[in-house]
């Protein structure tokens, strides 16, 4: 039993907004979802599969599930951090290959810019019950930026990666980011500018690290009778795999993702390799974050993939292996902490044909979109999708 | 040279089946959870092995000895400090902090030995200073 080619994604949108002042978490979800629906030229009545994660307000998707109007007949708030809309790609195809939904809608939303909240620098505020790793690090001062950092720390100890190296992934996402008229950085950065940007936690700079953006998106994933039905070009799923990655009882390796997993399990589903994919959306929360996924997932031996962001090798119309063509979350958005599910919008973009002109890949029929959710350097989720089009 | 200073720490949340570890950092002893059917250490602690899922776990107490798997000298803080991880000689890895100690001055496998930093109202953290 395979998701191979039981779904396809049919609509997607992606909020302009950078900046939610005067917007509710819930009117974002609601807006996002119309604007997938249209896309997809499907109504809301048509929905009855319905896919969130911590995101949503309320208790697991009922609130939005009332706010919306919706009818599901099968729903799934599974949360794996900014991974979970990549992961709800692949729990729909799975609904929908068991008979479970027909028109699957997935949304997101954020408001961290709004709510003036300090993302990557301060530890997370505890509250609730604590979760049993919490008295062996929250009074330590784990934040999102010095959990990652200590993952770029030991692969250079290790494997002699430089920040220049590093670097040269936010350069490729800036040249993206400038024909993005949404992407809230759209200057056009140096690897110098990079490495003198000031140093956040050692030996991640304020350029090494995403945008803090308010906004979302929403994907529309349909049975492959309905997909027959509609106008738009057809993104078919072929590879779908999650994982856990986690300190294992304390025989902590920071080399490597949940993506050693995910990128093998669907590349076997999918019947393909990495050097077939024409185009990748890679989560890009930090430099380092993206480097290590696309060692994981098989783009570059482990420890060399410093060689392979290196020089422009991701940048559209140059490189060998585009990435994150909107800009990504380093350049153009990553709404409320969680960038999977744009990850999600810009491949679908890409197999349609439909990114901007100067960042288009030719004839880009494969394409890779991968999450990770969570910390890096501590405990995070992994997922991955492969999509065709066909 | 960047001297690290010392910060205000929160306590951490003591439960039943962690309260010995923290008495035991009040006496300046860093304990292991041990699991007596596999052999394993691990941490953090827990009563039922991660590895096999035995019951049969107890503590050890630490040498304190260690060496520095990774870490992160936190610029963007009010009082900066070295985020870390820390293999200790027993084999498993703990996050910790790296005090007492110049924080342009670390390095990945630096040896480096166990003290306790008073937290606001609890017990103290183990944390560890270049040997």
């Amino acid at each position: 039993m395979s998701i191979k080619g039981k779904a396809y994604i049919a609509g997607i949108y992606e909020h302009p907004t950078r900046l939610a002042k005067d917007i509710s978490l819930a009117q974002i979800h609601a807006q996002t979802a119309k604007g997938a629906l249209e896309d997809a030229g499907l109504t809301k009545d048509d929905v009855d599969g319905y896919f969130c994660a911590g995101d949503a307000p309320g208790l697991g998707p009922m609130s939005m599930v009332e706010y919306m109007g919706l009818k599901p007949r099968h729903v799934d708030s599974t949360d794996t951090g900014g991974s979970s809309y990549v992961l709800h790609v692949g729990h729909a195809a799975e609904a929908i290959a068991m008979g479970k939904c027909k028109v699957a809608l997935i949304t997101l939303a954020g408001r961290p810019r709004a709510e003036g909240m300090a993302t990557g620098t301060v530890p997370r505020s505890r509250g609730g019950t604590p979760t049993p790793d919490e008295p062996f690090e929250f009074p330590y001062g784990p934040t999102v930026v010095n959990m990652y950092a200590m993952c770029a720390a030991r692969h250079m100890y290790e494997f002699g990666t430089t920040s220049e190296q590093l670097a040269w992934i936010k350069v490729a996402a800036s040249h993206h980011a400038q024909h993005n008229p949404h992407a809230l950085l759209r200057d056009v950065v140096t690897v110098e500018d990079v490495v003198k940007s000031p140093m956040i936690s050692d030996p991640l700079h304020r350029l090494d690290c995403c945008v803090i953006t308010d906004g979302g998106g929403a994907i529309v994933v349909v049975a492959p009778e309905i997909a027959r039905s509609l106008k738009r070009p057809k993104v078919k799923l072929i590879g779908a795999a999650e994982a856990m990655k986690t300190q294992m009882g304390g025989k902590v390796d920071l080399t490597y993702s949940g993506a050693r997993s995910t990128g093998p399990a669907s590349f076997a589903e999918a019947g393909i390799k990495p050097a077939d994919i024409k185009y990748v959306s890679i989560y890009d929360s930090f430099t380092i974050t993206v480097l290590m996924q696309l060692e994981d997932l098989g783009f570059a031996e482990k420890g060399k993939g410093g060689r392979l962001v290196a020089d422009g090798n991701l940048i559209a119309g140059q490189g060998k292996l585009p990435f994150n063509t909107d800009g990504g979350g380093l350049c153009s958005n990553h709404p409320g902490n969680r960038g999977g599910l744009t990850k999600v919008l810009e491949a679908v973009r890409q197999l349609r044909g439909e990114a901007h002109p100067a960042v288009q890949v030719k004839n880009c029929d494969l394409a890779l979109a991968h999450g990770t959710g969570g910390s890096l350097g501590l405990r995070h989720g992994s997922s991955t999708v492969i999509l065709e089009r066909e | 040279m960047a001297q690290s200073k010392d910060r205000k720490l929160p306590a951490p949340t003591v439960s039943a089946e962690t309260e010995a570890y923290w008495n035991a950092a009040a006496q300046g002893k860093l304990l292991v959870r041990k699991c007596t059917a596999c052999g394993e250490l691990h941490h953090y602690p827990r009563t039922i092995c991660p590895f096999c899922f035995s019951d049969r776990t107890e503590w050890i107490e630490a040498s304190g000895k260690g060496t520095i798997y990774s870490f992160s000298v936190m610029r963007r803080a009010p009082v900066p400090y070295a985020m870390a991880y820390v293999t200790l000689a027993e084999g498993p890895r703990m996050v910790t902090n790296i005090v007492d100690c110049d924080l342009d001055k670390l390095a990945c496998e630096q040896p480096v030995k166990v003290v306790f930093k008073p937290t606001e109202d609890g017990p103290p953290l183990p944390m560890f200073t270049p040997a």
